[in-house]
Parts: C-alpha cells; sequence; structure tokens
C-alpha cells in the first residue's frame, strides 16, 4: 500500500519534469501538442479512492499550468479526466470485474483494453483543454483537427512509455 | 436535515468533482480578465526559478547566436551615433537642442521561458518591479515587435507574445502611412499575422516593409513587425486582408529589450478627459 504510494508520487514528479523540461520544448508545429503527463490519472490503481482521484487530478492539472500559465485549464480538463474515469472503467470491465492489485496497464489488461481506455480518457481531455484555450466558436474546425492529431501523438508517447516500464516489472 | 447531509455524502464524489471544476472556471475567468492570480502563474518563486535555471543551460547552446545579434546591434548602434553624422545646418535644428526630451526608455532582459505552439503564447523575463517594470509595456527585439508586458512579480514578468489571440497591434504600411489592427488570427502560424482593414486605394506589393503606427500609446512608431507575403480582398469588404511575414523569429528569443512610454499616463489622462465630451455630442 505505501510502496503504491510512494510509487504513485515519483511517478507524478517524473511526468510533470518530462512533460514541462521536454515535450513542452518540442515543436512539432501547431497542431501537434502531446500532453504525456495525463499518464498518471491513466495509470492509478483501481483501488483509488474517489475523492483521492479528483483532488490528484486537481493538483497534477494546477502543476502543470502554473509551468505553461494557463491558469486552471489544464486542472478543470484533468479534473473531468479523473471524475470521468470510473465510469470508462466500469463500460470496459471484464466479467468477473478487476482482479485486486492489479493495475489499469497493457501488462495486466493487453493492448486492445488499454488502447480503448487510454484513448476515450486522452480525447476527453484534449476535447476539454483545446475548446478552453480557445474559448470560441468561431476557430470550431481548425480546433478539431489539432484535438485529433495531439491527442494521437499523446497516445502513442502515453503506449510507449507502458513499454519502457514493462522491462522493469518483469526485473522485480 | 439528516437526509439532506445523507444525500449530500452518497453523492460526494458528483459535489467534489463539481466544486473543484468551478474552482478552475473560476481561475480561468479570473485570468483571463487580466487580474490573474499571480501567486500561481510562472512569475511565482518556483517555476521560475526551476525555469530560469533550465534557460541557463540551454543559454550555452545559443550564444553564437547571441553573439552574432549583438556584434550586428552594436554596428547599427554605432553607425547612428553623433560621430557618424555630419551636420547639416537648417533652421529647424539651431534651435533644437532643447525641444527634443526623452519619450522612451529601454531597459534589456533575458527570456527565461517561451512558447510559440499554443493557441495563445506566453513569455517570462527576468525583470520585474524591482527593475521598473510595469504592466502594458511594449516588448521588442533589434529585429522587431514581440508583445506586451502583462504581469509583473518581484523580479519577473510575463510577457503576452504577438503569437496570443487576444494580441492586438496598431500597425501601419511604412510607405503611405496606412494602418490597421494587426492580429494573430487562426491560420497563422508562429511566423506570420494578419493586418487588417488597409484599404483598397492602397498599391500593395509582396516585401513592402509594415512598422507599428504612432496611434499606440504602448509601442514606439516605427519598429520594424514584418514584409507582406500577400494580401486578398474578400468579395463585399472594401478593404485587403494582409498576411504579414514577422521579422522576429519567436523560436529563438533569447534577449529581448523592454520599452517605457514616459508620457503615456500624461496623454491617456488627457484623452480620457476628453472622452465624456465626444459621448455628449
Amino acid at each position: 500500500m505505501v510502496t503504491t504510494i510512494i510509487r504513485n508520487f515519483i511517478r507524478f514528479i517524473i511526468l510533470i519534469l518530462v512533460q514541462v523540461l521536454i515535450i513542452k520544448n518540442i515543436e512539432l508545429g501547431r497542431f501537434v501538442n502531446p500532453f504525456l503527463y495525463i499518464l498518471f490519472i491513466i495509470a492509478l490503481p483501481f483501488e483509488t479512492p474517489k475523492w483521492l482521484l479528483l483532488l490528484s487530478g486537481f493538483l497534477l492539472g494546477i502543476t502543470i499550468d502554473m509551468f505553461y500559465n494557463t491558469m486552471g485549464m489544464h486542472a478543470a480538463a484533468t479534473v473531468f479526466m479523473a471524475y470521468i474515469r470510473p465510469s470508462i472503467l466500469n463500460l470496459f470491465s471484464p466479467r468477473e470485474g478487476y482482479e485486486f492489485g492489479t493495475q489499469p496497464t497493457i501488462q495486466y489488461l493487453g493492448v486492445p483494453w488499454f488502447l480503448s481506455y487510454s484513448a476515450i480518457l486522452i480525447v476527453l481531455h484534449h476535447f476539454i483543454l483545446f475548446y478552453l484555450e480557445v474559448f470560441r466558436f468561431s476557430e470550431f474546425f481548425p480546433t478539431l483537427i489539432r484535438i485529433i492529431v495531439s491527442s494521437v501523438s499523446t497516445l502513442v508517447l502515453v503506449v510507449l512509455s507502458q513499454y519502457l516500464f514493462q522491462s522493469k516489472k518483469e526485473v522485480e | 436535515m439528516r437526509n439532506l447531509f445523507l444525500f449530500f455524502w452518497k453523492n460526494y464524489f458528483l459535489f467534489l468533482f463539481l466544486l473543484l471544476e468551478s474552482l478552475c472556471v473560476y481561475l480561468l475567468v479570473q485570468n483571463n480578465n487580466f487580474q490573474r492570480a499571480s501567486f500561481i502563474n510562472s512569475s511565482s518563486a518556483v517555476s521560475a526559478n526551476i525555469l530560469s535555471a533550465t534557460h541557463d543551460v540551454n543559454q550555452y547552446f545559443l550564444l553564437k547566436d547571441a553573439n552574432e545579434k549583438l556584434l550586428k546591434e552594436n554596428a547599427e548602434l554605432r553607425s547612428k551615433t553623433k560621430e557618424s553624422f555630419s551636420l547639416i545646418l537648417n533652421s529647424h535644428q539651431t534651435v533644437s537642442d532643447t525641444t527634443f526630451h526623452q519619450k522612451y526608455t529601454y531597459t534589456s532582459a533575458k527570456v527565461v521561458n517561451n512558447s510559440t505552439n499554443m493557441r495563445n503564447n506566453y513569455l517570462t523575463l527576468d525583470k520585474g518591479s524591482n527593475q521598473g517594470i510595469k504592466n502594458n509595456m511594449a516588448v521588442i527585439t533589434s529585429s522587431g515587435v514581440v508583445g506586451q508586458v502583462k504581469d509583473v512579480s518581484a523580479n519577473f514578468c510575463t510577457v503576452m507574445s504577438l503569437l496570443n489571440s487576444k494580441t492586438t497591434i496598431s500597425s501601419k504600411i511604412k510607405k503611405d502611412g496606412s494602418y490597421g489592427p494587426l492580429m494573430w488570427d487562426a491560420d497563422d502560424n508562429f511566423g506570420t499575422a494578419t493586418l487588417h482593414d488597409i484599404p483598397t486605394h492602397v498599391r500593395l506589393i509582396t516585401g513592402d516593409t509594415v512598422v507599428t503606427s504612432a496611434y499606440s500609446t504602448t509601442f514606439p512608431e516605427n519598429i520594424m513587425v514584418g514584409t507582406v507575403e500577400s494580401f486578398v480582398k474578400k468579395s463585399g469588404e472594401f478593404f485587403y486582408t494582409v498576411k504579414v511575414k514577422l521579422s522576429t523569429d519567436f523560436k529563438k528569443l533569447s534577449y529581448v529589450y523592454i520599452v517605457e512610454n514616459i508620457m503615456k499616463d500624461e496623454q491617456e489622462e488627457l484623452e480620457k478627459i476628453s472622452e465624456p465630451d465626444k459621448k455628449s455630442k
């Protein structure tokens, strides 16, 4: 239990540093903005209490906001994502429910399950984030393209990072 | 009463969500009102210090470019010194000694954070209220316009970049002075901006110079903005919409100048006095 908390805390800090110091500085054009940091919410254990889910979502978002100068924008998107996560998990749950002690990752539940689960969360997060950033309807379609392209890039990064962690899992 | 508490307790997930989300929206709306919660943006101590430390590392890779730019600028300034001018006597210049007074002062600053790929981009500079920076001051480089100071903390300030949907800069075509608002529209990338409302009788050519106009109290006149890349007249409109190729390379900003207009307050106060008259007519 305690190790889970420590591991998630370290993951929180590493993901924020990676997002702010590395990904933020990679320029892929105006349409592509990957946000790897939301992997933190995707990969939280199943038995995380709901209030902790929302609070950690809020903390994560507000920390990213500090670095991006976008007060409240990322926080709103991550809080919404944390709120919708239990429903998405229910939607995709296996018949006998999730095994205790497992995590929502590729190693435990396979590629197709993980892809559909994380894709929905990522698209919802990006949808809220980008429309809050633009804050007007006149740029609806250019923003939609940005959402789709950025979601795909985030998904690729999330899946890649899953494979990086897998080798570590086998060592343990 | 007990039922009410039970109701809240059963649905605490939803209510906590609504509470946090409305807090986010509150922060967001406040942010748009120009009065941001200044303690949680990148002017704040923690994030600004981390960013400035990483910037110090990045700085080394840009030293060559920065040096070349400084050399070029030195040369330009030297060519403007008194020694490099010959005196031409005419009736105006003989009495001009006391008629000129300083209107703008310049402070140099280092860029410690910058973005170009958002819809609303901001920069963070390492000068703040301790160095006399106030909000709404202009920010330029030797190659052109950069943006406007937005929030100021003790030693840092954030700048609303030209690459921001809320930026509007009054600009003009240099050769004949017709002016219009310069904005960063949805279809612009980090190298272009759009100049609106240029009347169609102006004979535009691709490559015409665009500079800041004198109608802004923030920017000095004739600061380079860019060159005309293309222009179209939409059917039914009497104005050209001009795509401007920006002269500032926003991806390579490392040192900038913050410009203070000393007479800004005086001008704005005067204009405020005249405004009620305008409305009563």
